[in-house]
């Protein structure tokens, strides 16, 4: 598939400007920096500030906003941002409150991250991290690079702007994300593979008839090959993994994402939805709130992931809290 | 040898050469198991790390390996900027404040380097990521009376040949579990580049 552009190089550059231009009003675009930053910015109030490869939008410009981020830290096409750009924006955005990095489990957005954190807590500026780490379809071993972050990294963007927001303190809100975190499980799948812009090959290729099972968001290959299958067979298998690693008992309430990876159009990520929600209804599981369409895409990949967010009475506030974020409206 | 500031300039010189010439290799081992960008990102960096050599008077071996790591923290991006650039880094307080840098000097150097790449990483020898070159490479170094260039690239290259058989526990080919294995470590043929260069500039003596 040909990508609309002017020049592969300068493709991110090029998004963020576009990014501000569209949503002016909410959004600004720090210096020449690769940093999409809130239009306002607060005093007194902690920094949610996140960030990673380009190639996820709307992630993660699409999430800068009030009630949610307050700046999101750009890297080239599925490249982690640098540590100056992150040590940058800590800078920009911090006004005494503190800030909370939300930060996706890959090794090169942990080693960035990590250093920009220690350049800032260096110079005496209140920094904390938050790991998001809800891919299912792999080990939680302290031996690897452990499970990847995906698309439930969304609903803790939600929860910790809405915290920070609400003038809560870095503690209350590492706090709070940290709850989100441990409950929320997801797991992905592609029917077709992406090819990054500056590259001329995909990054792998799939038949026809085929699906890779647990994917990560970079174009990357999944844990197992197998036979495409019917919304019904797939959601079987989706939701069997999620409830697999995850208590859920009997009225427990949730909130779902069906995300698409890209290429996946809406109408298959309804009937994905509704197979996927039936399961989860049979089980007297309560789906408090349904998120379709593209969160967390991994440019044109064919697929979609399931994300379950396990509700109580403040993550469900946080989740319902109003959110300027352009491609996160509550009103 | 003795090392002068000219000696990293032209290391870094063919390493950027190495590095262009096999971006698309490069990128092609990532793209089996990895996200397809190593190629890419290395190939922006050593650009940006040969223009800045370029342009820039350095007064010691240390200020110019200093400003190698910063700038591959800077512009290489990912894993590979932050792991490099600790690398470095490591170099570079190695040989601060010594008049004469041998290349034993150089040798303690990458022991310290190959430290940091495993501290900052948190990963260790077997686990298929570019310390499965510096491991076997800065152990020869140290281990040897006399460091010989084409001995240095042949136990690079075999180090990174062994990457091949390796199952991924770190970085992104972790992800691929046992589909990591039958590919070579994309990390592993970068760092074999440098050391090849390293070799070279071994292999061509002081400068005068």
């Amino acid at each position: 598939m040909e990508k609309i552009m002017n020049h592969p190089e300068t493709i991110v550059n090029d998004m963020i400007d576009a990014m501000v231009l569209a949503h002016p009003n909410s959004l600004r675009r720090i210096d020449n920096q690769m940093i999409i930053a809130r239009k306002e910015q607060p005093k007194g109030k902690v920094c949610i500030i996140s960030g990673g490869g380009s190639g996820h939008e709307p992630a993660h410009g699409g999430y800068v906003g009030k009630g949610m981020l307050d700046a999101a830290v750009l890297g080239e096409v599925f490249t982690s941002p640098t540590v100056e750009q992150i040590y940058t924006a800590i800078k920009e955005l911090d006004n005494g409150a503190g800030v909370c990095l939300i930060v996706k489990n890959y090794t090169g957005d942990r080693l960035n991250f990590d250093m920009a954190t220690e350049l800032a807590t260096a110079e005496g500026i209140k920094v904390e991290q938050v790991i998001v780490n809800d891919d299912v379809s792999l080990d939680d071993d302290e031996d690897t690079s452990g499970r990847r972050g995906i698309a439930g990294v969304i609903f803790v963007h939600k929860i910790a702007g809405a915290k920070a927001e609400q003038g809560a303190s870095l503690q209350e809100v590492k706090e709070i994300a940290q709850k989100a975190v441990q409950s929320v499980r997801s797991i992905g799948f592609a029917t077709s593979s992406c090819r990054i812009p500056a590259a001329t090959e995909p990054n792998f290729t799939l038949e026809e008839n085929e699906m890779e099972l647990g994917i990560g968001i970079h174009g990357e290959r999944g844990i197992t090959r197998q036979k495409m299958g019917s919304a019904k067979s797939i959601a079987q298998q989706l939701v069997k993994a999620i409830l697999d690693d995850m208590l859920l008992e009997k009225e427990a309430e949730i909130a779902l994402m069906i995300n698409g990876m890209g290429a996946t159009t809406k109408m298959e990520l309804y009937l994905l939805y509704k197979e996927v929600s039936e399961l989860l209804t049979d089980r007297d599981i309560n789906i408090c709130q349904s998120f379709v369409g593209e969160y967390m895409t991994s440019l044109e990949m064919g697929g979609a992931s399931v994300t379950i967010l396990k509700l109580d009475e403040e993550l469900k506030a946080l989740l319902n809290a109003t959110s300027e974020a352009a491609s996160f409206i509550v009103r | 040898m003795i090392w002068k500031e000219v000696d990293i300039v032209s290391w870094m010189d063919k390493t950027n050469e190495k590095i262009q010439a096999n971006k698309s290799e490069l990128t092609i081992l990532d793209r089996n198991i990895g996200d397809g960008d190593h190629g890419i990102n290395m190939s922006r960096g050593f650009q940006k790390i040969v223009d800045q050599l370029q342009e820039t008077n350095y007064s010691s071996v240390s200020a110019v390996l200093k400003d190698v790591a910063m700038l591959m923290i800077r512009h290489i991006g990912g894993a590979s900027g932050p792991l490099y650039g600790t690398a470095f880094l490591r170099l570079s307080l190695a040989t601060e404040n010594i008049q004469t840098i041998d290349t034993t000097t150089l040798a303690k150097g990458f022991h310290a380097a190959t430290a940091g790449i495993k501290q900052r990483g948190k990963a260790k020898s077997g686990e298929k990521t570019l310390i499965d070159v510096w491991s076997p490479v800065t152990k020869y170094m140290n281990d040897t009376e006399e460091i010989n260039p084409t001995k240095l690239v042949q136990v690079a290259e075999l180090a990174m040949e062994n990457t091949e058989d390796m199952l991924a526990k770190k970085g992104r080919a972790a992800y691929l579990k046992e589909r990591s294995i039958g590919h070579i470590d994309p990390g592993a043929m970068s760092s074999y580049l440098l050391f090849q260069s390293l070799a070279e500039v071994l292999e061509g003596g002081s400068t005068t």
